[in-house]
């Protein structure tokens, strides 16, 4: 029998193939990855779900040396901007963590990569960008 | 160009700052109360004079740090306004005394910016939870454990960097030595500045080859934490009409006090966008004022980080759109460049006791519009832009201008 999985975020489906559904306002468009009371640019309530392409390109990232305890590092963290014009902040994963293998509008796609299992042995699947 | 005095302006009467460094032997009160009598002695009042009072101490934001400070030099009934916003709070303070003089409820008030934060180490991001793990989803975004790490970072250091490097991905000419220049400069500032935390000249190799924290920041690209506090007594143009001319003439006009928070950008969603309501107050701030860029003797601006102070060249019009690597690789910001900037040292080398950065700033810019800066004093100073950003966020600019004489 498969191992349970999860997602590591709400925003993040992992059947069929994965990919993110971003809450959008159905009056401005305006894109959300969190659960929302109203929307940030126009103030109406009426969101509908939306799936999120999972091409895009690297706009801006770090390479991150210091972190919190428990935080493996380095790693790359990486703000995509995706081919429908959303942005969307993870990991960028299988590329070096180094100045040199990280290009600035290099083109991305999402995948997944499983970052831990519970004391039930559910297994947490989180999303990363990595160089097409 | 001087500022006459005009009933309804406000005016900066006494300002004072501790330096900044660690004070493990003194509490936040000892901070605050050295600054808030330093700067009623500098404006030659007293508390008895003070009709409100203002008081930014973010990590404290809930101690009634305002109150307690009364009790060491004055409890007299006034109003106060313990404040909090982010590495804004020092600013908030200042305007929340700005607004209470321009309403006409107060003539004279004090706003006091002070932090204690020892060595607090990294700020922002978090570790993963240790209880008996079961991933059950929580929070806005439904998740099952902490994500800081594994969908980006939430830590400060690579925030700001991630600002910077999406500068440089819309521009060209920036890049890794750009933001290095940006730490050499403030560091070779600091060597100047009595009040700094850090007072040490480092070269460009021993910034680049330092730890690295998140690329492109190193450890000598980053500001320390640390303790420390700053005041300003503040009074309507009214009241310093008044007052004896020698008083009159150190006394430096706060000509543009803006306070902006983030207005919806799409990409502000994912990672703060330190930009919009930067160049929001600017703008706000220069139109105010009736100066622009171009009239400004000197800038301190929010260092934070080496990327950070890159992006407000821009932000705040002190180069060509676009020009922040070229700006600081002319020596424009340099303190014998076009526009100085941060000649205190900045946050990266003075160091950023949140509470107290933003009165600390505005009260650098004060000490050199009255030729009062020392070695560091930029030459014939006249006009001068304060500017702390916060995130969440919260920017304060605030623009100063000597007294005519």
């Amino acid at each position: 029998m498969a191992q349970a999985r999860v997602p590591l975020v709400d925003y993040l489906c992992l059947e069929p193939e994965p990919h993110l559904v971003a809450q959008e306002c159905r009056h401005c468009g305006a894109r959300f990855f969190d659960r929302r009371n109203a929307c940030a640019r126009c103030g109406r309530s009426d969101f509908a779900p939306a799936e999120v392409d999972s091409n895009g390109e690297l706009r801006a990232f770090t390479i991150v040396h210091r972190a919190a305890p428990g935080i493996p590092v380095p790693f790359v963290s990486a703000i995509v901007n995706t081919d429908d014009g959303t942005w969307v902040r993870s990991n960028l994963i299988n590329c070096d963590p180094t100045p040199e293998a990280v290009t600035l509008g290099m083109r991305v796609r999402l995948t997944t990569y499983p970052v831990g299992t519970d004391d039930d042995g559910t297994e947490a699947v989180a999303f990363g960008y990595e160089p097409t | 160009m001087a500022a006459q005095i005009s009933p309804d302006s406000v005016w900066v009467l006494g300002a004072h700052m501790t330096r900044f460094a660690r004070y493990p032997d003194r509490d936040l009160i000892d901070l605050a109360s050295e600054s808030a009598l330093g700067a009623l002695a500098d404006g030659e009042v007293t508390v008895a004079d003070i009709d409100v009072l203002a008081c930014g101490a973010l990590f404290q934001a809930s101690g009634a740090v305002g109150q307690r400070l009364q009790k060491q030099i004055g409890q007299t009934g006034v109003p106060v306004y313990n404040v909090a916003n982010a590495c804004a709070t020092g600013a908030t303070a200042i305007r929340t005394v700005m607004m209470a003089i321009r309403a006409g409820e107060a003539e004279i008030g004090l706003a006091v910016g002070a932090e204690q934060m020892g060595k607090m180490g990294l700020l922002g991001g978090g570790a993963t939870k240790k209880e008996k793990k079961v991933f059950e989803p929580s929070g806005r975004y439904g998740a099952v454990t902490g994500v800081d790490g594994y969908l980006g970072t939430e830590t400060m250091p690579g925030v700001f960097a991630q600002a910077g490097t999406a500068y440089a991905h819309d521009h060209d000419s920036v890049g890794f030595e750009q933001f290095a220049r940006v730490a050499y400069k403030n560091h070779l500032h600091s060597t100047l500045n009595p009040l700094a935390q850090y007072q040490k000249e480092f070269s460009m190799d021993e910034i680049m080859e330092s730890p690295m924290m998140s690329y492109p920041n190193t450890l000598l690209m980053c500001c320390p934490t640390g303790d420390g506090a700053a005041a300003l007594v503040l009074v309507s143009g009214e009241r310093l009409a008044s007052m004896p001319s020698h008083v009159r003439k150190r006394a430096v006009k706060v000509s543009a006090s803006v306070l902006t928070s983030d207005p919806f950008t799409e990409d502000c969603q994912v990672q703060p966008d330190v930009n919009t309501l930067t160049r929001n107050a600017a703008n706000q701030a220069y139109e105010t004022a009736g100066v622009g860029p171009e009239d400004l003797d000197l800038v301190e601006l929010h260092d934070c980080f080496a990327t950070a102070e890159l992006i407000h060249y821009d932000n705040l019009s002190l180069c060509e759109p676009g020009g922040a690597g070229e700006f600081i690789d002319s020596g424009g910001p340099f303190r014998d460049g076009t526009t100085p900037v941060n000649v205190s040292g900045g946050l990266i080398s003075k160091g950023h006791p949140i509470g107290a950065t933003g009165v600390a700033n505005v009260y650098e810019i004060t000490t050199h519009l009255r030729g009062e800066a020392g070695d560091r004093q930029v030459a014939g100073a006249t006009v001068g832009l304060a500017h702390v950003i916060g995130l969440a966020s919260a920017c304060g600019v605030h623009i100063l201008e000597k007294a005519a004489a």
